[in-house]
């Protein structure tokens, strides 16, 4: 069986599933109920100075898609809205009892030194594992100079990172917004400012959708309505992303990267592992099924860990980050065409509609006899014609009808810079 | 001979929650949760097979696309466009051999798309908000009368009077609508559906309505034709085939479309009369629904009898089981062959085991059995009322309406021997029987009569 403990940035845990910091690690109550299920860590909800923010009632969006739930959701809550003490002392209780887990403690505190200093001297007595740094919050608390408004300036992100290796021991994650346009700028920065990690993504400015009754975006305050951050299934390609950047970035290349965004199953887990990440982080998934999802993790990563002959975490860690590249390195020389297996094919004609729209009208639509005196439907490829983009791929409704076969060219890796059809072309011999 | 004693018939078998809860709508709408999951499930194919399979040709993923995405109305119209009664074809449509049957779920799962209680949450919807989707177009300045008010010929009254010409119906009975009102099994169409879905369609306008008006009765074809631009016939099949056996005139020996006919009409279930031990003859919808509702208003034990194997009966498997479920006896390969009685009631049927001889016909074996009855339905297709039809033609025996096995013979313009005259649904040769192809060829039948009306200037 495979071994799931993970060791992140000296950070122990039993397995590498971690609760973000949002509200199903809001208080010891929630929190030992996600140790009981299985959860090897959590990052308690982010904690900032007193009195507590006030939250809105009415808090969260969704994007629904027909009968299923929650593809994506947002929210417009603030960090913590309990008393600084209480969650100082729940955590410290919670680290005592539940030895083996993780126990982080994210904080967002105003950009000066002494409150930084201040909060971290209170976390460190309650023996907490380390720290995550909230600079990604898009909502509400940017307005008032934290969360996103210091994770989108580089040199905040630096000075902050610094401040708390400073003034603690413990180990410092920094957590990334989204909310910029070239992620391994805040990265580059954390990892300046002596940080011992990141963690992304955090949530993605967003109006989930708007309640065309009330003319206001949901969820609707009163008539009013506020961009919130975004979360869950749909944002998990954006993170993946970002996870590779900072894994590809030769300035950040190794930075230990604690995986956020989207991730509700193991195989979200292996593939953000597989692109260097530590260990990965959940909240959306928890909020929508309960704690009770990480059974079905843990069980899926170690099977599947097993079938590939992965013994440990590092076995399998980091090994897709050398096969991301630039687009302009991709072989141009590669061919892959669709293939239909005609046996299973239920004859739904969207590969074909699909290809004949918006594509290379490639698939023919044709009548053949059905043996019973009529005609039935049958689509075939016209593989001269296909480029092998993969669209009648994805829009097949059933599994394995449709495959991409890969073809024998006979010709060799070429790449766009290589390439004589490219203008800009660098000549080998220049 | 043994001793019979008299029969046992009587109304009230069951108390009223029972008959209630057994005439209740035997599918139940979905919800808006449900129907969100069911429409879902489509594809929303290209060119898609289930389209094919409907006999009105609805566009089937259009409109569950418009379920999907919350617009039961506009799905609604879409399927009102091509079948003025997709409400009642929803419920009434056996969909295991049309439209669910091709949807292309079956090949991956073996589950379509449930498309008929899809078509009725759309139609439903629009029918309780009220309204007409449809307008007329501006006046021809042409009549059309109607023989007939059933699907056929509601089905083409909607549609010319969309076209801009002026409707009169001539219905022989007291309502309108036809089986839908009179035939079909009660707990398909609760609610006093059918009448709903009349107001709906003449709420169109522009279709005057005269019931108590049978043609050959109260009206000729001569004066039809003299008074109006174009007749369409749609009077179905009002006639019932004999068993042909002594003593069938018993009583006790009913027609089943009649009884059907009585069942729906009936305020309180409790007040017909019902056979204790029923048998019915034949192997078609009409068969099944005596059956299952025979046993459904308390009948003890009711016994199908149908002279070939089930897989030529017409009621589809699915029907089949249904009534199985619901505790009919189906027996096959027996024809009946003589009726006892105990003073002038039937109380025995006596019926011989049948099979195909080498050329493929059906003969008797000569054994024989009896099944003891209080009831006897007979269920064995009907036929087209001829002294209705022929009869107000006798005047201009010069022209004559073309017959074709027993139905009105029709060329692909639903334009019968007669000029000006168009038949269409039950009563024409290539009627199917079903519903939903009544309401198709009303629809064609009245494109066709436009283009004939607009041609003739
Ligand atoms: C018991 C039973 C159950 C059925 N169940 C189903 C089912 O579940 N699903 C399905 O798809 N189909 C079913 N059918 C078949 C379906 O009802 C018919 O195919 C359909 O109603 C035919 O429509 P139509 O308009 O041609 O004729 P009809 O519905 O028979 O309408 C004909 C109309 O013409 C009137 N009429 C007759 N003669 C004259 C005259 N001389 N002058 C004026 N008016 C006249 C009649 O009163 C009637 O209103 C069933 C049929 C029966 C008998
Ligand atoms: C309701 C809600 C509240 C959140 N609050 C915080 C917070 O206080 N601090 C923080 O760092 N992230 C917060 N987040 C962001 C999550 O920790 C996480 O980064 C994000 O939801 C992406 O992960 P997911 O797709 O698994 O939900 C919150 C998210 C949600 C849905
Ligand atoms: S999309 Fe798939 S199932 Fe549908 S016709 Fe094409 S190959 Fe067949
Ligand atoms: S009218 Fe009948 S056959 Fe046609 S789609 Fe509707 S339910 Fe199916
Ligand atoms: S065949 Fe089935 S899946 Fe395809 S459009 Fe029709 S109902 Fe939808």
């Amino acid at each position: 069986m495979a071994d799931l403990r993970a060791n992140f940035v000296g950070i122990k845990s039993p397995n590498p599933f971690w609760l973000a910091s949002a509200p199903p690690t809001d208080k010891e109550y929630n929190v030992v109920r996600a140790f009981k299920a299985g959860w090897g860590g959590v990052v308690w909800k982010t904690l900032g100075e007193d009195p507590p923010v006030v939250n809105v009632s009415s808090r969260y969006g969704a994007m629904h898609l027909g009968p299923d739930r929650m593809v994506g959701f947002n929210n417009i809550e603030l960090i913590s809205d309990r008393p600084l003490e209480i969650n100082l002392q729940e955590i410290k209780r919670v680290k005592r009892d539940w030895k083996d887990r993780a126990v982080i403690v994210s904080l967002m505190v105003p950009c000066e030194e002494q409150s930084w200093k201040n909060i971290l001297k209170r976390v460190e007595e309650t023996e907490a594992d380390g720290i995550e740094l909230n600079f990604g919050c898009p909502h509400g608390m940017s307005e008032r100079g934290m969360g996103s408004a210091v994770g989108q300036v580089p040199e905040y992100v630096e000075m902050v990172a610094r401040w708390c290796k400073q003034h603690s021991r413990m180990p410092v994650i920094v957590k990334l917004t989204p909310n910029v346009t070239d992620i391994r700028k805040p990265a580059q920065a954390a990892k300046k400012g002596g940080a011992d990690a990141v963690s992304l993504i955090n949530t993605i400015n967003s109006i989930c959708s708007l309640d065309l009754d009330l003319m206001a975006p949901t969820p609707t305050v009163d008539g009013k309505g506020t961009h919130g951050g975004y979360c869950g299934p749909a944002v998990k390609p954006i993170a993946l992303n970002m996870v590779a950047e900072i894994a590809r970035d030769p300035a950040t290349h190794g930075l230990p990267i604690s995986a956020i965004g989207g991730i509700g199953t193991w195989r979200d887990a292996a593939e953000f592992m597989a692109m260097s990440a530590g260990n990965v982080q959940v909240c959306t998934a928890a909020m929508h099924y309960g704690f009770r999802i990480v059974e079905e993790m843990a069980s899926g990563l170690a099977n599947w860990m097993d079938q590939k002959g992965y013994a440990t975490l590092e076995d399998f860690r980091g090994k897709a980050v050398p096969n991301v590249t630039d687009w302009q390195y991709l072989n141009i020389n590669f061919k892959t065409i669709a293939a239909i297996d005609q046996e299973k094919c239920i004859q739904c004609g969207l590969c074909h509609i699909a290809c004949e729209d918006t594509s290379h009208q490639a698939i023919a639509a044709k009548r053949v006899p059905d043996g019973k005196g009529g005609s039935k439907r049958r689509y075939e490829v016209i593989e001269a014609e296909c480029v092998g983009c993969n669209l009648c791929y994805h829009a097949c409704p059933v599994p394995d009808v449709i495959t991409m076969v890969p073809q024998q060219t006979g010709k060799p890796y070429l790449n766009w810079t290589q390439d004589p059809r490219n203008p800009h072309r660098r000549k080998a011999a220049e | 001979m043994r001793e019979y004693t008299a029969p046992d018939i009587r109304a009230g078998r069951l108390t009223a929650a029972e008959l209630a809860a057994n005439f209740d709508d035997v599918k139940p709408p979905l919800d808006p949760k449900r129907a969100l999951v069911e429409s879902s499930r489509c594809f929303y194919c290209y060119d898609a097979p289930c389209i094919d399979a409907c006999p009105t040709s609805i566009d089937i993923p259009s409109f569950i696309r418009s379920i999907a995405t919350g617009d039961a109305i506009g799905a609604a119209e879409t399927i009102l466009e091509a079948n003025i009664m997709g409400g009642m074809c929803a419920r009434v449509c056996p969909v295991e051999i049309l439209c669910e049957d091709a949807c292309v779920r079956n090949h991956s799962e073996d589950k379509p798309v449930q498309i008929g209680a899809l078509q009725r949450y759309a139609t439903d919807a629009l029918i309780a908000a009220g309204g007409q989707p449809f307008a007329r177009a501006a006046s021809s300045g042409k009549k059309v009368a109607v023989v007939g008010g059933g699907p056929a010929g509601l089905s083409a009254a909607h549609r010319l009077s969309r076209l801009g010409h002026e409707v009169t119906v001539f219905e022989a009975r007291e309502k309108l609508g036809g089986l839908n009102e009179y035939g079909i099994a009660a707990y398909k169409t609760v609610h006093d559906f059918a009448q709903t879905e009349v107001a709906f369609i003449l709420a169109l306008g522009g279709i005057t309505v005269r019931t108590g008006q049978a043609l050959g009765r109260d009206i000729t074809l001569e004066a039809l034709r003299r008074d109006y631009d174009a007749v369409f016939l749609a009077m179905g099949l009002g006639g019932v085939n004999a068993l042909g056996l002594e003593g069938e005139n018993m009583a006790g020996v009913e027609d089943a479309v009649a009884y059907i006919a009585r069942l729906r009409q009936a305020k309180d279930k409790a007040s017909l009369q019902v056979g204790r031990k029923v048998v019915v003859i034949g192997g078609g919808n009409t068969a099944i629904d005596i059956a299952i509702q025979s046993k459904r208003l308390g009948a003890e034990d009711v016994t199908l009898v149908y002279r070939r194997g089930p897989e030529n009966m017409s009621a589809t498997h699915h029907e089949q089981e249904f009534a199985q479920v619901n505790g009919v006896r189906i027996k096959h390969w027996a024809r009946p062959v003589k009726l006892h009685g105990h003073k002038g009631a039937v109380r025995e049927i006596e019926f011989e085991y049948t099979q195909l001889d080498g050329q493929g016909r059906l003969t008797g074996t000569g054994e024989t059995f009896g099944i003891l009855c209080d009831t006897v339905f007979k269920a064995i297709g009907q036929k087209l009322n001829l002294a209705l039809v022929k009869d107000p033609l006798n005047g201009k025996a010069s022209e004559v309406l073309d017959m074709a096995g027993g139905k009105i013979a029709i060329n692909e313009d639903f334009a019968t021997s007669l000029k000006g005259i168009f038949a269409g649904g039950d009563c024409v040769a290539s009627g199917t029987d079903l519903t939903v192809q009544s309401v198709a060829d009303g629809r064609d039948a009245a494109m066709a009569i436009d283009a004939y009306l607009r041609g003739e200037g």
